[in-house]
């Protein structure tokens, strides 16, 4: 398809502003000197340009989509009307706090479900991913450590099947990270975080249920063998949807929670963000949270920066309209919805799993929370038939395959999580299709070697990319 | 309450014995009692109309205002109708990151385009698919000029405070020293930068126009810095790129800013838009996703996230960023608005930011309030009236106008856009007149 460069020509465009009603003034500074090459193309074409493109994307709402760890639940349309109402779209960051008592109201309401949720004491709304969470509540133990003149603490301790980010957001504070591994249960192995922590930890990184899909049964333990070395405990909030409203971070002996609103708390993904990353931690570290936190004042609220507050990850108050699709979720799930939610997040994975496991062999054993893991190790060794085949054969049945070789400790991994929101009818034609494309890879493995077939392009080439980076158009 | 599942009690009782199960509590059997939780202390849930109810009542407990002459870092633009209508279609917000190619071109071409717009814009060898705002670009690009030996970073003290407190907070993190260098009327004093650095400096960031509007010697900046073997970092107005001299022309090594005034509503602060562009040696230090142009097995144009080889989820501890969700709606927001507005409309939005900006300036100035620095500048200006500051404010207020930013007692902070009318500026000015005299 054309790029939206290659459409219309000099000459076309849009009518949006009106002409100039005061003296023109030319200024006197040098000014740029070849033009931006930007599209000219009149509204019709550029509205019809992006919805073809909008053909080529598979979202939520076009159907199944098991990305493991996630958490592509449905996005309620309520979300997208209460974001854009123009009490909150047309409110500048920097207004008189009177002017805008809703938007404080809405963090602090917000921030106090969440906090009740996971069990802390208080949250900043500021970072406005997962990962910005991370690095925020990094940023909270190293502050924490930093007060008491601990500065020996260098190590963050993260388990083997930890996603990515957590030892890169180590990293980004100077952390030297310690990877554990994990026992053949898939849990974090007792005996080895015995022998790691010490008066060199920082902290421990950690996800409940853990990244194959477990919940780690010694996690009081797991707590306080890195509280007894003078350690703090981080909780990653990227599998909360499994246990929220069951169990929280707070009560599992964590001190520092992320949570990510555009997965559990039903924001849409926005085909790569804008997200939300709230922090929340244990009361002896609020005075450490970054940015301004509404509290009371003169029968309003009113915005101030914690004691020792490390400062801003971010300007103003983060992701605000994410925030306000998150608290109309919670509004209406309430004290019932929630937990009811992480149940049926935990019977639809298991209801996949049992109906699959006959073929497709799991990587560990038991029930699973929200999400489960299959290991495709002997059907590559057998057939020559990968997990990457299997994701994309899915494709040409209209299903967004599941997360893709992770965690890395399992081989030919795919992370299947469902999420509540489907129902039983789509789990079935869903379970249907894995069954039948495991007897193509049986058949005739070439069919899945070639998928997808029925997509708008075929298998990019991504080697090819890498090593000829064209990163934008040009003309020639 | 209000539910999202679509699976009924009954039909939830047969998915679990059809497994095997009895009940939900032996479906959780592996979570220890000592840790369960009896019941959220959180209210009951609510139907969709009341949900929405409570929503429109905390809205309507902000005060919108009709006319805003205030920017500070978030400005108040036309936004083309278009932008909406794109930015609205359900597979464009419902998607994740594209990860498959495949059911996935719609949002990479649409980032590929973005990017060649930003590329345009800045004059910039490549950009990555965006970060989460202005501020963390800023943060981000010095952590990438960072050197073994060179971990000092400059900044400069007429950059946006929340710019600055942003690059100080991720600076804290990574033990990287943060020097300011100060002003001296209104705009960066280059003398001072020239005796700060030194063979330790990693980089200087600087912003243009400054968070005071005056417009600053960037190329002057940018000579000085690299005569020191530093990187130069320019913060730019995305708007004023388009008639101000570029940070590709001023040799800029990165160029970062907040994209909100590209088709961003005000929104209490965001979601925004951190761009971030680089010269074609520091490309593949860009944190982030960038999306690159292939060919898939039938030699057919596509689009990829590549070198991801930089990226947290290959490199772990080596990478270069932890980011990894950025504000992908955001900058399709923004690519919409560069090609409705095009080039033309770029530039005619600028001229008129700068014009109505020196209309409200000699407005203002005729009704007491006499601005502070007399230098070139953009579409904000700082105005001087001793002890006025709150009264002016409360008398705009009154009638529905946002003034400018109060810096202090005796300064605002005042911005114009194409939205500002002649006749809304004269009553300003009419205002403040009855507030001075």
């Amino acid at each position: 398809m054309k790029l939206i460069f290659e459409r219309g020509k000099k000459g076309q465009g849009c009518t949006l502003l009106p002409p100039c009603d005061v003296p023109e003034v030319e200024l006197p500074v040098p000014m740029r000197g070849k033009k931006p090459k930007l599209p000219h193309v009149s509204e019709n074409e550029l509205s019809r340009h992006y919805t073809e493109l909008a053909k080529q994307v598979h979202g939520v709402n076009d159907g199944f989509y098991p990305l493991g760890s996630c958490t592509m639940k449905y996005n309620p349309k309520v979300n997208e009307r209460a974001a854009a109402l123009s009490g909150f779209t047309g409110i500048h960051p920097l207004q008189p706090e009177h002017t805008v008592q809703g938007c404080l109201e809405v963090l602090r309401e917000a921030s106090q479900m969440l906090c009740e949720i996971t069990g802390m004491d208080r949250m900043t709304m500021q970072p406005a991913a997962g990962a910005h969470g991370e690095f925020t509540g990094l940023l909270l133990i190293k502050a924490y450590h930093d007060s008491r003149n601990d500065t020996a603490r260098t190590k963050i301790i993260v388990p083997d099947s930890a996603h990515g980010t957590n030892p890169a957001s180590a990293a980004m504070l100077g952390y030297d990270v310690v990877s554990i591994p994990s026992g053949p249960d898939g849990c974090v192995d007792i005996g080895k975080l015995k022998e790691a922590v010490g008066s060199d930890t920082a902290g421990l990184m950690l996800t409940n249920p853990n990244t194959v899909g477990l919940f780690d049964k010694n996690i009081l333990e797991i707590t306080s063998i890195v509280h007894e070395a003078g350690g703090l405990t981080y909780y990653d909030g990227a599998n909360l949807n499994a246990v929220m409203g069951l169990v929280r971070p707070g009560d599992m002996g964590f001190d520092v929670v992320h949570l990510n609103l555009h997965k559990t708390f039903s924001t849409p993904h926005g085909g790569g963000g804008p997200g939300s990353g709230p922090v929340g931690c244990k009361a002896f570290l609020a005075e450490f949270l970054p940015g301004l936190l509404p509290v009371p004042a003169d029968g309003g609220l009113c915005m101030e920066a914690p004691e020792h507050s490390v400062g801003s990850v971010k300007a103003f108050y983060g992701n605000f309209l994410v925030v306000v699709r998150a608290m109309t979720y919670i509004l209406m799930l309430g004290r019932e919805g929630i937990p009811a939610a992480a149940k049926n997040a935990v019977l639809n994975a298991n209801y996949m799993m049992q109906k699959l496991k006959d073929i497709y062999p799991m990587a560990y054993d038991g029930t699973c929370m929200h999400e489960f893991v299959m290991s495709l190790e002997k059907m590559k060794h057998e057939i020559g038939v990968s997990a990457m085949d299997v994701a994309k054969s899915l494709l040409d049945y209209g299903i967004h395959p599941p997360t893709m070789y992770f965690p890395l400790i399992v081989h030919e991994a795919l992370m299947v999580e469902p999420t509540e929101t489907e129902s039983r009818e789509t789990l079935d034609e869903v379970i249907a299709v894995f069954r039948e494309i495991y007897e193509t890879a049986g058949k005739d493995p070439r069919i899945l070697h070639e998928a997808p077939v029925k997509t708008y392009i075929r298998r990019p080439d991504e080697v090819r990319a890498a090593r000829k980076a064209v990163l934008r158009w040009s003309e020639d | 309450m209000g539910s999202f599942l679509p699976n009924t009690a009954q039909e939830q009782q047969e998915m679990l014995e059809a497994i095997g199960f009895h009940s939900f509590e032996e479906l959780f059997s592996q979570i220890p009692q000592q840790v369960r939780l009896g019941e959220l202390n959180l209210p009951a849930g609510l139907s969709e109309m009341q949900a929405l109810e409570r929503m429109e009542e905390l809205a309507q407990k902000n005060r919108q205002f009709r006319h805003i002459f205030r920017g500070a870092g978030a400005y108040d633009h036309y936004i083309p109708s278009v932008v909406g209508s794109v930015i609205g279609k359900e597979q464009f917000v419902t998607a994740y990151t594209p990860y498959q190619a495949e059911i996935s071109q719609g949002i990479l071409q649409s980032i590929f385009e973005y990017q060649t717009m930003i590329c345009e814009l800045t004059q910039m060898a490549a950009s990555n698919a965006s970060v989460y705002d202005g501020a963390t670009a800023a943060a981000e690009a010095v952590a990438m000029c960072r050197e073994r030996k060179r971990r000092t970073a400059y900044v400069s003290e007429t950059a946006h405070p929340e710019v600055i407190k942003v690059i100080k907070t991720y600076c804290y993190a990574s033990n990287t020293e943060v020097v300011m260098i100060r002003q001296k009327d209104g705009v960066t004093d280059m003398d001072a930068l020239r005796e700060a650095l030194d063979e330790e400096s990693a980089c200087f960031y600087m912003q243009q126009p400054n968070f005071y509007g005056n417009i600053e010697d960037a190329s002057g900046l940018a000579e000085i810095t690299h005569g020191a073997g530093a990187k130069f970092i320019m913060g730019c107005n995305p708007i004023a790129l388009a008639i101000l001299q570029t940070p590709g022309e001023c040799g800029a090594d990165v160029a970062v800013g907040e994209g909100q005034p590209l088709g961003l509503p005000l929104a209490f602060g965001g979601p925004y838009l951190g761009f971030m562009a680089a010269s074609e040696k520091m490309v593949r230090r860009l944190p982030g996703r960038i999306v690159g142009e292939t060919k898939d097995q039938e030699g057919n144009r596509a689009f990829v996230l590549t070198l991801q080889a930089r990226e947290q989820h290959i490199r772990r501890e080596k990478a270069s960023s932890n980011i990894c969700s950025n504000q992908a709606l955001c900058a399709l927001a923004a690519g919409v608005y560069m090609a409705a507005m095009g080039e033309a409309g770029m530039t005619q939005a600028a001229r008129l930011c700068v014009s109505k900006a020196h209309y409200l300036q000699q407005v203002l100035s005729e009704a007491g309030l006499s601005p502070k620095y007399d230098r070139p500048f953009f579409h904000e200006f700082v105005t001087v009236a001793r002890g006025k500051t709150a009264d002016i404010l409360q008398a705009l207020e009154e009638k529905g106008i946002l003034g400018g930013y109060p810096l202090n007692g005796d300064e605002i902070l005042w911005c114009a856009t194409e939205k500002n009318t002649k006749e809304t500026m004269d009553l300003v000015a009419s205002v403040v007149k009855e507030v001075c005299s």
